[in-house]
């Protein structure tokens, strides 16, 4: 017990040391504009300096709460569920079909899923897409739609790494689905979708995947894992632009409809 | 006593936030692999760990990055300085970058892929200065990605465009790049824009477009992370070619 909290402390000291060292040029470059080129005192200082403290000691804890526990334990299991052993009982690969990796696709949604609402940029950038809205995005609308259009894009990636199709075939279609999707979607999201491919993927979601993917590029047969193991984090950035572009124009469809359902029943009675 | 209503219900939403991964984890382990969950203790205090720094996260971030990030947009709306406010995007973007670790870490394994590839010498001189160069190719690109962002808020281009546009640059690139680099350039777009930077690069947008005439700031305010996921990938893919 007592040797596990001198790691934890010594782990969370590392961590702690390393956002520090992520933060230091971003807070030189803002202090640096804000003192030699606004040339004015920033206003409310020491909340600001409070709450760059908190974002450290927060991510601080968030990255060794994960390292030390979450991580190992999803990466040992994006092996094991990988594993030829696994896949095949009697360890022979050649007989395996694609669809003998269904276990791993479920997994690869799954884990897309549920890392992708724990994602703290995702979050951010909700609360701040919801207070610009004056609330009509809500912060659990977008995230769940972030997180299936996630999920539906490390699923569909790892499909890709089983099968051996070219990366290039599957981003390019989504490339076209997304500018057909744009004409149609309602404007105010469309810049938001956009953003949400970009902000997907960061502390919790990368580790994970780039995991399962070596992984698998390792088992399949005639997979390099240094070419065919990449690819599922461009993935996971194309899917929720489509996800979040679609429950927009759901939600518009559905007040549309509403509307039109309210309008139509008085007169429908005359 | 407000502020701790706050805390808890932070506390309580960011518990809600892990449920879906401790909820996969026990269902893959438990029911699929059949096997007991290990180290059940440090996963506990982990999970802990993970709820008690996505709290504080929040609370830090509506008191300090969102303020901070707006409260400069408005001042360099305010003074008016078109190059200045450019200079700021341009050392943001290439500033958070450049020191980025899930950066660092793809940039040593495209050197090995490379290596792997005989694109270059396979000797570690040769992969670490392949490696840095990636870095500062990626950097620059986020740079000229906030740059090209700020630019497009102040004069109100629709983002279609700009977006259209690097996709077109994307697909032609993929045509030229060599094979193997092509995953790593995808994916590098992906990597680029970490937990700090997000949430300053929003407040930025969202502040200049409150600030200026005319802009909406849901319209006009998104879109510089999609920016700085598009670019890297072309930039990444020209690098591949020139080296």
């Amino acid at each position: 017990m007592n040797e596990l909290a001198l790691d934890l402390a010594s782990g969370l000291w590392h961590t702690l040391l390393g956002t520090i060292n992520d933060v230091l040029p971003i807070a030189l470059i803002l202090f640096g504009f804000q003192l030699f080129v606004l040339r004015k005192p920033i206003p409310q200082l020491k909340r600001i300096i409070g709450g760059f403290l908190l974002v450290l000691v927060g991510l601080a804890f968030f990255l060794e709460g994960l390292e030390a526990a979450l991580f190992p334990l999803g990466k040992l299991m994006a092996a094991q569920l990988t594993d030829p052993g696994f896949l095949s009982p009697d360890g022979d690969m050649a007989s395996v079909t694609q669809w003998d990796y269904h276990w791993v696709y479920l997994f690869a949604f799954a884990i897309g899923f549920s890392t992708t609402v724990a994602e703290p940029s995702l979050l951010a950038v909700a609360i701040k897409a919801n207070q610009v809205s004056a609330g009509s995005i809500g912060i659990w609308g977008l995230r769940i739609s972030v997180a299936l259009g996630v999920a539906i894009g490390i699923a569909l990636g790892v499909f890709r790494i089983v099968t051996g199709t070219p990366l290039y075939y599957y981003i390019i279609a989504g490339y076209v689905f997304v500018l057909i999707q744009t004409l149609f979607a309602p404007r105010v999201i469309v810049a938001l979708a956009y953003d949400s491919g970009g902000v997907t993927t960061s502390t919790v979601t990368v580790p994970l995947v780039a995991a399962l993917g070596l992984g698998l590029a390792g088992t399949v047969p005639g997979r390099n894992p240094l070419i065919d193991g990449f690819g599922l984090i461009a993935f996971a950035s194309l899917f929720p632009i489509m996800s979040v572009m679609a429950y927009a124009q759901l939600a518009d469809w559905m007040q549309k409809r509403r509307k039109r359902l309210a309008t139509v029943t008085p007169t429908g009675d005359q | 006593m407000k502020a701790f209503r706050v805390l808890t219900d932070t506390l309580l939403d960011s518990l809600r936030d892990l449920l879906p991964i401790i909820i996969v984890i026990a269902f893959f382990q438990v029911l699929v692999l059949q096997q007991p969950i290990p180290n059940f203790l440090e996963l506990l205090i982990g999970a802990i760990f993970v709820v008690i720094g996505l709290t504080l996260f929040v609370l830090g971030l509506d008191m300090g990055l969102f303020p901070i990030g707006e409260s400069m947009a408005y001042a360099f709306a305010h003074k008016g300085s078109l190059g200045w406010l450019l200079g700021f995007a341009f050392a943001l973007g290439f500033g958070t970058t450049v020191a980025e670790p899930a950066l660092i870490a793809v940039a040593d394994e495209a050197a090995s892929v490379a290596a792997n590839g005989r694109m270059i010498e396979d000797s570690p001189q040769a992969r670490e200065s392949y490696a840095f160069g990636l870095r500062l190719t990626v950097a620059f690109s986020v740079g000229i990605a906030i740059l090209i962002g700020v630019l497009r808020i102040i004069r109100g281009w629709p983002i279609q465009w700009l977006i259209i546009g690097g996709y077109i640059g994307v697909v032609v690139m993929t045509l030229f790049a060599p094979k193997e680099i092509i995953g790593i350039a995808y994916d590098s777009g992906g990597v680029t824009t970490s937990t700090i930077t997000v949430p300053l690069v929003t407040a930025l947008g969202v502040g200049l477009a409150h600030s200026i005439k005319g802009r909406n700031p849901m319209i006009d305010g998104f879109g510089l992370i999609a920016f700085a996921s598009l670019t890297p990938m072309i930039f990444v893919m020209g690098y591949g070619m020139l080296v």
